[in-house]
């Protein structure tokens, strides 16, 4: 359980001014240019020394992701992205950054930029999201006029803007690669890897692209040093994480706690437990749409973080809590998922674009029981044809969930396919 | 180096290639749909997967750099069961089409489907509708068919340069259209119908008319332009039923023009089929007997110096040699081959040529364009200078009239005066473009018909080459000639090589054409020639020797029909000066006959028998005349003498454009229902799609 005192975001729920000074009170912005002028290394080896995974869904370490950049500029730009592009199911942690705390984002940009070496920080916000980006633009206005970013900003002799951009609301411009060309202007499509954005990113520049959250906690992660943000959670599962509790929950959420709490503990404490209690719940998307779904005897006794979470077959991701009670038709759920995925193809590749529509059409087949026995095999088989043959992982995202519905629930689909063909007229 | 092993064989790749390129240097074949090695690679087709060590997921081969120590595998389950599950996705939603889809036969879909496939279909679901889209009068599309490579976006993209095609929308509904329906206009276009792996962009013209494999294939040459690009002509029976490109790295690479393309319905329409004879003042059929009666007559008495030949734009070598033969023995020094009025002279062979060469204009750095259009007047030169832009590092820069070349062009000035500053130092950007071409390491300059086919082309052309000498254009120590002439005739260069030029004291065409309207010159043979103003040729009498019914037949007293470029083995000389040999795909139609066969027959009528009797003797001939023509395919470089030729004085007068619309400029185009509607389409600018209450 996290104590207050550890919490980052002290303004999540918009009880105060998100504006500078407010922000200025909770400690944003304070000894910025200190933190600075103790150079890029330090910054670096102390955020991959505070353990702080990427909080976009990846998981990859941020300090690492950071260092990746070349050490030594040729002289032209170089570009920190920040994907505020949140769009995952089940997930609205950035919203409420971004609403709330802005200004933690964009001292974020400031030091996160600064450490990387990039000369300007684009923040790429959903497009539905128009309060949020009302208040980031205004926080933005802030910091500029207070000579915090901008030409020498906070005074430390280190030139960084930051801008703004709003997408149109596509999901395939969450992955790091399609939303840089969706900033260049082009259709969102992920790009081929290699080259990867810190060699070639944006422009054809070393780029390198972050969650809000993991931005936005990097300051308070450098003013109150890498043990402390080491000290909580587990190991190689570190700090606070910002979890989103959204479904059949009775109290829906989101809230900041410490990595590594079992997951019961986390719903019945902030979410205030499931509808009709523990014994009603059916499964648990534990991280955003895109990872399989855990039935209730693993979500028993799971711990949320990373690593535990991978070990049950299933992911931290984003931290989107989506549970479900016995009251979810849990196939027609699944099958919604695929309409998204099929939804969001981007088009590009042959698996992801054409295999979608096909789960998606199988799938509401067997909502209604209308499909043979065999077609589960020949469904799970076609996740496999799309599974890691794709660009990005939005194929792979499509897969998952099918397949996790499949592996501890087939008995349902065979069910619903039973008493569908107990219904038709038998032939003469 | 990097050194890779691929399947347990080891290869060794250049820096740079491509994990495809490794295992195709390795002898195996990787199924592919989106990959084109003259496109950028956008890795979404997902048919080249391959299994690589390390990695827990195969790799599209065609975008992974080959690196030192790669463990390729192409033939492990993981890779096969990737194949099949592309197939099986990219024929969910493929129609069952092939009977009657034009692709059938030389389809990729069908090819791959066959090796690497899926035996039998596990979809039953609906299949996807996709509307048809209308992209102009040459390419007909069948969008159910597509399966989403992105080859022609990128063709129409980098290639043709022009943004015109694109994707839009996600997923299952992305289809590939023009944003706002309108015909593609890039005189490129026609080539993505043989990009496209499938079925989904056909030839208009071409569509339901033929399958593949009943068609007859000759390998040809291109007589539109003057580049030269090796064709394959595909018939059946008397007709040709469409025209493709083959490859040739230094001339066309694999690309042909819509104009190449698409001329081959001209060749069925307005044929002068039976030799006529004018009698009561109209043109009446007869035989071959009565034409050349009537040409004897008309000689008769006539002194060789009131006999002029002129000689068009799509006329063989072959028959030329023929035409200076007949012409010395009939004793007329009035010969000339420079229809256009091009102020180019034979002999000086580094005068007249390209001699940069269209492949190599890759390596050079900075270009002047000097009255020159490419886009119109070479299509695949202009196609080169692209590509060249591309690859960054290149500046172009223009005196004479804008157009749209498909890559930023500095505009220096109109007309010559713009030289002649620029070589004396010049104004704003003319001095920085002078600065760029002395900086160049591989200047060159392209001095297009607009500037040496007018009234002081000679002058303009003495002072294009005193520039070269003044930048240093031409480089012999580094074996580098940046002087290039631009010709827009497939015969230019054919009869600047063989000398059909005025003899001593011979008249040229427009000193013929004058002559003729005065009665100086009693006849004049045009062959082929119907590019020239030829009003008030009343009081001379006319031969027109050629294959269609256009202007130089209209004013004829004697028509002797001939073989278009698909219907005679013929030698034609590119502007590289690169002899390139056609053969015949099918025969000319009625009474025609290979053109150099009716002067040698003519000859005999008239009493001076040319003793050539068979291509043999003609090619034999021809290569006593021009030795570099023997050379087949290849390019005898000139040797650059650093003379500037005589010319007169300069007229500053702006370079005007020398083509008016690019589709019709011979007559085979002209005779061309298709190019005429490209004509009116892209020139005239009615892009309007014929509706219902079109008339």
């Amino acid at each position: 359980m996290l104590q207050d005192r550890d919490r980052i975001f002290t303004n999540l729920y918009g009880e105060h001014d998100p504006g500078l000074d407010a922000a200025k009170s909770r400690g944003d912005w304070d000894s910025t240019k200190q933190i600075l002028l103790k150079g890029r290394d330090w910054i670096i080896d102390e955020m991959k020394a505070s353990g702080l995974r990427g909080r976009g869904g990846a998981g990859f370490p941020t300090g690492l992701k950071w260092s990746f950049m070349p050490k030594k500029s040729d002289g032209g730009p170089a570009y920190l992205v920040v994907n505020a592009d949140e769009s995952e199911p089940g997930t609205c942690k950035d919203r409420e950054i971004m609403r709330h705390d802005p200004h933690k984002l964009v001292e974020g940009c400031l030091i996160a930029g600064f450490a990387m070496g990039a000369t300007a920080a684009y923040i790429y916000i959903r497009g539905e999201f128009i309060s949020e980006a009302l208040a980031l633009d205004g926080a933005i206005a802030e910091a500029y006029e207070a000579g915090l970013i901008g030409r020498n900003a906070c005074g430390s002799g280190y030139d960084f803007d930051v801008f703004l951009h709003r997408g149109a609301g596509a999901y395939i411009c969450g992955e790091e690669t399609a939303l840089i060309e969706s900033l260049e202007g082009k259709k969102g499509q992920p790009r081929l890897k290699p080259p990867f954005p810190a060699a070639v990113g944006l422009y054809g520049r070393p780029t390198t692209v972050n969650n809000v959250e993991s931005i936005s906690v990097a300051p308070t992660i450098l003013r109150r040093g890498a043990s402390w943000f080491a000290g909580i959670g587990r190991e190689k599962n570190t700090g606070t994480k910002l979890y989103c509790f959204s479904g059949h929950v009775n109290k829906p959420c989101v809230v900041e706690d410490a990595l590594g709490l079992p997951l019961k503990e986390l719903i019945e404490r902030h979410a205030g437990g499931v509808r009709g209690g523990w014994d009603n719940l059916m499964a648990v998307i534990p991280g955003g749409s895109s990872v399989p779904l855990m039935p209730k005897h693993v979500c028993d006794d799971v711990l949320m973080d990373f690593d535990s979470l991978r070990a049950q077959g299933s992911g931290l991701g984003t931290a989107g809590v989506i549970v479900m009670d016995k009251s979810t038709d849990i196939v027609y759920a699944i099958a919604r998922l695929s309409k998204f995925y099929m939804h969001e193809s981007c088009g590009q590749c042959t698996p992801c674009r054409e295999g979608t529509g096909w789960m998606w059409r199988i799938m509401m087949r067997m909502v209604r029981g209308e499909a043979r026995l065999e077609e589960i095999d020949m469904l799970l088989d076609v996740t496999k044809e799309i599974e890691g043959h794709t660009i990005c992982a939005l194929g792979d995202a499509a897969a998952w969930p099918i397949q996790g519905l499949m592996r501890h629930f087939r008995p349902e689909v065979e069910r619903r396919i039973k008493e569908y063909a107990a219904r038709l007229p038998r032939a003469a | 180096m990097p050194k890779l092993t691929i399947d347990g064989q080891e290869v060794e790749v250049p820096p740079g290639s491509t994990v495809l390129q490794a295992c195709e240097a390795a002898g195996r074949e990787i199924p592919v749909f989106c990959y084109h090695p003259r496109l950028n690679i956008a890795g979404n087709c997902r048919m080249c997967l391959v299994e690589m060590e390390k990695s827990p997921k195969p790799v599209a081969s065609c975008a992974m750099p080959a690196a030192d120590g790669m463990v390729i595998k192409t033939d492990t389950p993981m890779v096969h069961k990737a194949r099949k599950g592309v197939l099986e996705m990219l024929l969910i939603n493929h129609p069952l089409d092939c009977p009657i889809c034009d692709q059938g036969g030389e389809c990729d879909l069908q090819d791959i489907t066959l090796f690497y496939g899926p035996d039998h279909s596990r979809y039953q679901e609906n299949k996807r509708p996709v509307t048809d889209k209308y992209l102009g009068p040459l390419i007909s599309t069948h969008m159910t068919r597509c399966i989403h490579c992105t080859r022609c976006i990128r063709f129409i993209n980098e290639v043709a340069g022009v943004e015109e095609l694109g994707a839009v929308q996600r997923g299952e509904h992305m289809e590939i259209t023009t944003w706002v329906e309108k015909a593609l206009t890039s005189e490129m276009s026609g080539n993505i119908v043989d990009l496209c792996p499938v079925g989904a962009l056909n030839s208009k013209p071409y569509e339901y008319k033929a399958r593949t494999w009943e068609l007859k294939k000759t390998e040809s040459i291109d007589v539109m332009d003057a580049v030269g690009a090796n064709i394959r002509l595909d018939s059946r029976g008397p007709e040709v039923m469409r025209v493709l490109p083959r490859l040739n790295e230094d001339v066309n690479e694999e690309w042909i023009s819509d104009k190449t393309r698409f001329n081959y319905d001209g060749l069925k329409r307005r044929r002068l089929d039976v030799p006529m004879t004018k009698k009561e003042g109209k043109l009446q059929p007869t035989d071959w007997r009565g034409a050349f009666g009537a040409i004897r007559e008309g000689l008769d008495g006539v002194p060789g110096q009131q006999v002029g030949f002129i000689l068009g734009d799509l006329v063989d070598a072959e028959t030329m040699v023929l035409v200076k033969e007949l012409a010395s023995a009939l004793g007329s020094p009035n010969v000339d081959c420079r229809q256009d009025g091009a102020k180019l002279t034979s002999g000086d062979r580094a005068s007249y040529l390209f001699n940069t060469g269209i492949g190599r204009l890759e390596e050079s750095d900075a270009v002047l364009l000097v009255g020159a259009n490419p886009r119109w007047e070479a299509p695949l030169v202009n196609t080169r200078l692209r590509k060249r832009y591309r690859q960054g590092g290149f500046k172009v820069g223009r005196v004479g009239p804008a157009f749209d070349l498909t890559y930023p062009v500095e505009e220096l000035g109109a007309g010559p005066e713009t030289l002649t500053a620029m070589i004396d130092q010049g104004l704003g950007s003319q001095i920085a473009f002078a600065d760029v071409l002395r900086a160049a390491s591989k200047p060159a300059m392209i001095v297009g018909p607009g500037a040496y086919a007018r009234a002081d082309g000679g002058a303009v052309l003495a002072l294009a080459h005193r520039f070269a000498a003044a930048f240093n254009i031409v480089r012999p120590d580094a074996g580098w000639n940046g002087f290039n002439i631009l010709h827009t005739a497939a015969s230019r260069v054919g009869g600047l090589e063989l000398g059909l030029v005025p003899g001593e004291g011979g008249l040229d065409v427009a000193g013929m054409l004058a002559a003729a309207r005065s009665g100086e010159i009693k006849v004049l043979f045009l062959v082929g020639a119907d590019e020239v103003d030829l009003s008030g040729l009343e009081k001379s009498f006319v031969i027109y020797v050629g294959s269609h019914g256009d202007a130089g037949a209209k004013v004829a007293d004697v028509i002797l029909p001939g073989a278009a470029y698909a219907e005679k083995n013929a030698t034609y000389v590119n502007m590289e000066g690169r002899p390139q040999r056609s053969k015949l795909a099918i025969f000319p139609p009625g009474e025609a006959k290979e053109d150099w066969k009716i002067f040698r027959a003519l000859s005999e009528v008239l009493g001076h028998t040319i003793p050539l009797n068979a291509l043999p003797e003609v090619r034999g001939r021809m290569a006593e005349l021009a030795p570099t023509l023997a050379r087949i395919d290849e390019v005898v470089p000139a040797a650059w003498t650093g003379a500037i030729p005589v010319g007169g004085d300069v007229v500053n007068q702006a370079f005007a454009p020398a083509i008016e619309d690019f589709y019709l400029t011979n007559p085979i185009a002209r005779a061309s229902g298709i190019l005429q509607e490209c004509s009116r389409l892209f020139v005239d600018g009615h892009d309007v799609k014929a509706t219902g209450t079109h008339g």
